[in-house]
Formats: structure tokens, sequence, C-alpha cells
């Protein structure tokens, strides 16, 4: 048995007195001729939040959450229930509920075969929350504010908010699998105001990782996001209008990976294909990107905001091709999508927690380095926008359409970056944007660490990331000329 | 499902004993919430069931002040044990935040005495058979309305119940039943090569009042179809009528620009405007927390602190912030009992409907969808993905997408033209289509 497994049954099951036969009760309680699939997550997570603001702490709070998702699937259908009370009792009561999706069942035992996992750690299997004394949390969060003010008289507010978080998760399905997975997240944020001459803008940086909280005093990262956030913020003040309409767009490296998260990325998961309602449905072997344009999804960096060693079903997080060389290859699959479409899950299938079900999402998806050198990139823009930093962005994956908004961006002209502009939305249609990359950059970066996606009301952490790129023509919603 | 009241009940106890512990603890001060949720939700796909879920959530939250050093924690669990952890937990982060002079209850003599019955609380004696029925007769009504409809997301029927008891240590403790049951539908159109999905909703306290079925199957089909065909326009500048469903965010954008929270962070385009006009003369806007089966109605907000009839916008000028406690005592005032945010909130209609509005507009766009977060709040500027539909001679003349609208929300404030009588009904936040002076539009 993996350590993980021991971990996550010593975390969950042992202090509420369930041991495996128990597990294979339940399984047993979800079995029947008509049940192609079921399987039961067991969840234990701890979050620990601080915040500084005004140069005090302001706020410390503290949050447990743990129960179960049992979930039965007949052909397409889907049955589901949780309990957040860990007793057999309350926890057969949700497997019958969620049973009851059809009408037989409850005839067939099931024996947990624990399927042999490599014993991959992406991570460490830590409890990052006591991985610095309440002491150096908050000195750690009075020298971010000091660093952040101290760059320039013009910060007026400073707001850094420390996180931290543990996930400790156990699956038991009916097909054997018996997977945990335990997976720390920390990260840290910093928000300012800045004011000149009447004239109030903001900044603010962040990072995370899965790991420890000591994180943020190697390479003194913490102290980095302050002067990033400052840096911003004091950009902002000089910005001009953005200009509004059509024009080439340079995407700097790393966070602007975001638009690939928007464009591609959600139109490719599983459930929308196979319901055929993505813009990308059917098109698996069809050039949908330039031929510059090769775009992974992948669990399996070190460390990583999105990595998983294992996914919310129990499966290996994958290196997933999505596009090579513009050409479609595939789509990111969780089981049950997977199943229906005949083909293997390729470990994305993950959910918010034991009370939402599993579907297709993303981990880290980034677009690999290319052969041009950045400055060579803006200097073939004679007037366009050069966008560095972002907001969200939104997707409709049945149009196509897609939107992220700019929080940091320069205007182009002549091949030179010129002067700032103020944060605009970009909006385009997935499959044609990505036809219009004509350049990608040989410095790929993933970003730093704070990226949340939301898909059907569920929010899971992940990362994106790409080197500089070029889009011929992308629409600029700005207000000025 | 157990007897509501005795429910009740054993909530109050819970939020009884967590203040009870907190005092045992050291805490000079404390307050508790705990709630209690059930439901069904049930989607048909494509004619058939496809996921079926039964919801339970429980929760409790606790926040310790000892003296005006502040704490929190919270779980899901309502065992006793979890009550002493989480107190314990909350006790601790206390001995580690700073002083805040601005930190504390609510004061004392703003709690709310009068609690009366809102009539929140109409459960829905729903079968999952039954349920299922409902939401094929949506679907299929979806389905069936136009043959361009090859494709559904599926119809979604939600129906919840739940009670939430709030409690503090001036003696203060409250608590009500609600419920909340909606009908959605969302499906895919198609024709050349233009594929469009688009929803439509219901949803109300009570399951009666509910729009029928097949009503909001049709309205989803015809808002799909509706779009089949969108392409961009040219960048231009125009009038702008924002559909009431989206105009429902201009309107929390305000609000939330005269929040205390963002206001004493100076994170607002609306700082240091009280008594000033944001709004043309004929605008009104406020909140009416009172209202029987209001979607967002209660008695007391999240500090126990007695909720009124408050007005914002009077003849276009800034009555009121919305303030917690918190943010009052930050900002040197008293709080407007809007802890937790406004309850039902309403500006005043004219008397055109939106068929009068796009007459009124002449030439403009009609936006019926907003895409991506791109609001500044501390400037105001704001930038978002659009669609909708192009307007010419008070007619829709074909619809549009892949354009953004643009401008600085002071100034969309001042342009605002006439608020429709299209009253969007299904939010705690009401208002009529707006229609809006003039905007940037960029696009191809």
């Amino acid at each position: 048995m993996s350590d993980l497994i021991q971990i996550a049954q010593d975390t969950i099951l042992v202090p509420v007195g369930l041991i495996e036969t128990d597990l294979d009760r339940m399984l047993g309680e979800l079995t029947g001729s008509a049940i192609d699939a079921a399987d039961i997550y067991f969840q234990s997570s701890r979050l620990e939040s601080w915040v500084l603001e005004d140069g005090i702490i302001k706020e410390g709070s503290h949050n447990i959450e743990q129960g179960a998702g049992i979930r039965a699937i007949s052909g397409d259908k889907t049955g589901f229930a949780y309990s957040d009370e860990l007793q057999l009792p309350m926890l057969l009561d949700a497997a019958k509920a969620a049973r009851a999706i059809t009408s037989s069942g409850g005839d067939r035992t099931v024996r947990i075969t624990g399927k042999e996992v490599a014993g991959r750690q992406l991570y460490a299997p830590i409890n990052p929350l006591p991985s610095l004394s309440e002491t150096e949390k908050v000195e750690l969060l009075r020298r971010v504010d000091a660093e952040a003010r101290k760059q320039d008289p013009r910060v007026k507010q400073v707001i850094v908010s420390l996180v931290g978080a543990q996930d400790v998760v156990l699956v038991a399905a009916i097909d054997g699998t018996l997977n945990a997975d335990v997976r720390p997240l920390v990260r840290l944020n910093v928000h300012v105001i800045a004011e000149h001459k009447g004239r109030r803008e903001q900044g603010s940086s962040g990072g995370g990782a899965r790991d420890a909280f000591d994180f943020f005093l190697q390479e003194e990262r913490a102290l980095g996001f302050a002067q990033e956030a400052v840096r911003q913020a004091l950009v902002n003040l000089e910005a001009v209008e953005a200009p509004a309409g059509t024009m080439p767009v340079v995407l700097g490296p790393g966070w602007p990976g975001v638009l690939l998260h928007e464009a591609v990325g959600h139109g490719l998961e599983g459930d929308f294909n196979r319901k055929g309602t993505s813009a990308f449905s059917g098109r698996v072997g069809e050039q949908v990107a330039s031929s510059v344009c090769t775009v992974v999804d992948d669990g399996t960096l070190p460390g990583r905001r999105g990595s998983l060693n294992v996914d919310d079903e129990g499966t290996e997080s994958q290196y997933t091709v999505l596009i090579e060389k513009g050409v479609l290859k595939g789509y990111m699959q969780d089981k049950h999508n997977a199943r229906l479409m005949k083909v293997d899950s390729t470990g994305n299938g993950r959910r918010e927690s034991y009370a939402h079900l599993p579907m297709p999402r993303m981990t880290n998806t980034y677009m690999l380095a290319g052969e041009s050198e950045p400055d060579e990139i803006i200097s073939t823009v004679e007037k366009g926008l050069y966008a560095v930093n972002f907001g969200g962005g939104q997707v409709d994956i049945t149009s196509g359409q897609f939107v992220f908004s700019a929080s940091e961006a320069y205007l182009i002209e002549n091949g030179k970056i010129k002067q700032p502009v103020k944060g605009a939305t970009l909006i385009g249609n997935g499959p044609d944007t990505m036809t219009r990359v004509s350049m990608v950059g040989n410095d790929l970066k993933l970003d730093a660490g704070v990226g949340v996606c939301g898909k059907e009301g569920q929010s899971v952490p992940v990362g994106v990331g790409q080197p500089t790129l070029k889009i011929d023509e992308l629409t600029v919603g700005g207000t000025g000329q | 499902m157990m007897d509501m009241q005795q429910r009740q009940r054993q909530l109050e106890q819970l939020v009884d004993d967590l203040l009870t512990e907190a005092k045992r603890c050291g805490a000079t001060a404390a307050e508790a919430g705990v709630s209690s949720d059930a439901g069904l939700s049930l989607t048909v796909r494509m004619g058939e069931p496809e996921t079926i879920e039964h919801t339970r959530d429980n929760g409790l939250g606790v926040t310790v002040y000892f003296g005006q050093r502040k704490g929190s924690a919270s779980t899901s669990d309502l065992s006793p044990q979890a009550i002493r952890e989480t107190v314990e937990a909350a006790c601790n982060f206390a001995r580690y935040t700073s002083e805040d002079v601005c930190a504390g209850l609510a004061d004392e003599s703003l709690m709310a005495t009068n609690l009366p019955d809102l009539d929140l609380y109409h459960p829905w004696d729903l079968t999952v058979d039954d349920a299922i029925a409902l939401a094929t007769r949506c679907e299929t009504a979806a389905r069936e309305e136009d043959e361009r409809i090859f494709n559904s997301e599926g119809a979604t029927l939600n129906s919840h119940s739940g009670l939430h008891v709030y409690g503090n240590t001036h003696g203060f403790i409250g608590g009500y039943p609600s419920s909340r049951h909606s009908l959605s539908c969302a499906v895919v159109g198609k024709e050349d090569e233009s594929m469009q999905r688009d929803y439509w909703y219901t949803l109300s306290r009570l399951s009666e009042q509910l729009e029928s079925p097949e009503a909001v199957g049709q309205v989803a089909a015809r808002r799909t179809v509706s779009r089949l065909g969108a392409r961009p326009i040219t960048t231009r500048q125009a009038p702008v009528i924002f559909q009431s469903d989206v105009a429902v965010g201009l309107l929390r954008s305000f609000i939330g620009a005269i929040r205390g929270s963002a206001l004493y962070r100076k994170a607002s385009f609306l700082l240091d405007t009280l008594g000033d006009q944001l709004f043309p003369d004929f605008v009104r806007i406020y909140e009416e927390p009172h209202l029987l089966r209001g979607l967002a109605s209660a008695a007391y907000d999240n500090e126990g602190v007695a909720t009124t009839h408050r007005s914002y916008i009077q003849d276009g000028l800034l009555q009121s912030y919305v303030l917690d406690s918190y943010a009052a005592r930050k900002l040197g005032m008293q709080t407007t009992g809007n802890a937790g945010g406004v309850r039902n909130l309403r500006i005043d209609s004219g008397s055109l409907d939106l068929a009068g509005l796009l007459k009124k507009m002449d030439s403009g766009l009609l936006v019926t969808e907003l895409m991506g977060q791109g609001l500044n709040m501390v400037t105001g500027d704001y930038s978002r993905g659009a669609a909708g539909f192009w307007v010419e001679n008070g007619e829709i003349q074909y619809p549009v997408e892949e354009i953004t609208i643009a401008g600085n929300l002071r100034e969309m404030f001042m342009g605002l033209q006439e608020v429709g009588t299209d009253v969007e009904t299904r939010s705690s936040v009401q208002t009529g289509s707006w229609l809006i002076d003039r905007m940037t539009i960029a696009g191809g």
C-alpha cells in the first residue's frame, strides 16, 4: 500500500472508526447489473488564511471540511449524494440515494484491489499549516507590507493575504481503484493602491505552489511580489486610454497563458466534446491553430499549483498533448466521459470538493516554446498592443467567443514598446484566434501560481503558461483611438 | 425531513453552545452562525435524466474578540467536539491578530428586536420522478420550439430548503427557514457554420410562482436561435441598451462602489461622493429588506443589526453608503445594517418597455450578454466582452458578437437615459433595461 493511501486512511477513516471492509460494503451497495461505474470520494481539508490591511494583522481564520461524495453511473446517467457525517449508516444512505438513478442494485460485493501505484510524489505529502509558526507568518505579512510601502511614497494602501491548505483525498471505486493524494497548497497575494495628484490606481501580484509556507521565504519571493504589485500600480498611474479596435497583439510570457486556458482549454474538455457542444467538437486531426502552436495540459510538473499526483478519480495525472503543431490531438478526459467516448481517462477528473461531482478540468495548461526572440516579435509590429498582465477570462465554448482582461499593457509603435495603457478586455473567437498566432517566443514561462478556474460553479486551482507570442489580429476593447 | 421548528431550536442551541464555549475560552465577545440546507438538483438532457444530486450542507462559523483582537474559524462538522475545536482555533488566531480599534460586534443598541416572519419558507414536496417530469417538459419544449435547436445542455431543476441561525454575545439570536426553487434550460442551435447556446431560468421562493416549464424552455430556445449568424460590427461610438438581466450587473457595480469595505480601502471610484449627483435627476434607487417572500429579504443583517428600508439615490443624488459596523467605524459613520450586502435593491422604472427603449434609442446596440470581469473598481473603467443585437430605426437588425463595450462607470451612470419597465425579478437586485447615451464599441 502506498504511503499516500496510508496517510489518507489515517487522516480520514481511522478517526471516525471506518475500516476497509466498510468501504467494501459501501461499494457493494453501489453495484448492480445496470451500474457501469461508481465511486466514493473521501476528503478532509483544512485551510488557514491571514489578512494584513492598514498595516495591521486584521484577520486570521481557519476552516475544516470533511465528508464523502458517493456517485453511481448507469450509461450516461449519474446519481450523486454526499454526507459530511462520516458514519457508516449515513454513508450507506447516501450510497442508496446515489444508486437510485437505476431501480436495481446492491447485488454484488466488491473487493478493493488497490491497484499498485507508482508512488510518484510531485510534492511532499505535508500539511503546510504548521510549516511556519504563527509568529513567523505574522512576521512574513509585516515584512511584505513594509517592502511594498518603502518602494514609493505614492503607495497608499497595502493588503497582503496568506493562505495555506491541505487536502487529503481517498478514492475507492467498484472497478477496484483505491488511491489517495495528500495535497498541500500555499498562496500569497499583495494588492496595493497608489495615489498621485488625485489619481488612484491599483496593482497586484502573488504566487503559490504545492509546498510549505517557506516557499515564500526562498529567493525572497514574497518581497518580490510586493515590489511587483507596486511596480504595476505605478505603471498604471501613467496609463493612457487603451485603443479600441482590431490590431496585432503581442502577449508576454507566463500568466498571459490565460489566453490558452480560455481560447482552447475549456473547449477541449471531454464533457463538452462528448455532448457535441464545443466549437472544437469532432475536430480531432484537424488544423485548429497555426503550425507554430503546440499546447499541452500537464498535471505532472513538480510542486505546481495545478499539479496532482492522482486526480479526484484516482487516475494518475498526465502530460497530455492537446494541440501539436496546430493539429488537434485529443481532449482532456475524466473516467465518465472517457468511457462514453471509448478512450482512456487523461487524469483530468477533478472536483471542488466531496460535495461536487467530478468533471474534466485543466491542470497546468501551456504552450511549448517556439524559436523567436521576444524582441524580434515586438519589432515586427508597426502599431499594436503588448499585454503582459491579465485579470480573469471567460469563454463561451459553443460559439468559441472568449475574453481576457489585460491589467498591464503598452502600445507598440514602429516595433518599439511605448506608453502604458489602461486595462482593456481582449475578445476573440478561440479557433480563429489560434490560427492567427504567427510567432512564438523561445521564452516559455509558467505563471507564479495563483490561478483559479471556475466551471459550472466549481473552483479548482490551475496553472497556465506560454512564451511571448504574437496574434496578428485581435479585438482590443479600449475607449481610445 | 425533521420538523423545521425543532431543527431551528437545535441550531439555536448550537449557536448558544458556540458562544458559551467562546466565553469559557476567555473571549470578551463573540458571534456565531450555523446553517443547514438540503435539496435536490437534477438535470435532464436529451430527454433522459443525466444527473440526480441529493445535497445536504451544514456549516458553522464563529468569530471571537479578545478586546479588539479578532479570530475566526469555520467547519462543516456540527458535532460537539468540532464546536470545541473550532472555537479553540478561532481563539488561537486572536492571539496573533493585531489590536484593531474598529473591530468588534455591532453596537448593542442597534440589534434587531422585532423579527417579523417574512414568509420565506415554502418547501416543495417534490419526488425525484416529479422533478424529472418537470425538467423533461422544459427541455422538450425547448428542443421542439425551433428546428435549428439540435443539441442541449439540458434542463436543471433545483429545490433547496434551509435554516440559518445567527447569534452574538449581546444576547441577540435570530433564525429563520427559507426555500429557493429554480428551473433552467440551456440549448444549442446551429445554422450554416454558426453554433450558439443560450439559456433561460425561473427562480422563486415558492414553487407555485415559477414560470411554466414550457415557457422556460421556449424562451431558452428563442434566445438561442436569435443569436445564430451573429457577427462583429466595426469599431464605433453608439448608445447602448443593457437588457434588464445584464443591467442588474451595473446596479451591482454601483452598490459595490459605495460599499464600506471599498471606501475605507480607497478602492472605489465613488470615494467621498455622499450628497453628490451620480445619476440623472429622475433616478431613485432604494432597498426594501422586508419584502414578503423576497429573494434577499431579512429582518436583520449578518451582525444582528435591524435592516431598514433605505434610499441610496434620490433625485440622482447619493443618500447613503452601504456599511457594516466595521467599515462604519473606519469611516467614522454609523452602520447602515448592511453586513452581508443589500437586500432587495430596486431602481424606479420609467414608462417604456424594452420595445419602447429600442424606439427611443433609434440606432445603437442592445446588449444581452456580457463576458469577463473587465471592471476596475478603483477607477470605474469598464471594458467587457459583449453579445447582443444591432438596432436601427428602433428595430433589431441582426445579432452581434465578438465585440467589446467600454466606458467609465461614473460617466455611464450619468449617461443613463431611461430605465425600462421590463424588470428582472429573479435577482436580489432588480431593474429594468438601461439605455445609456454613449459607449465605445470595439469590433472587427
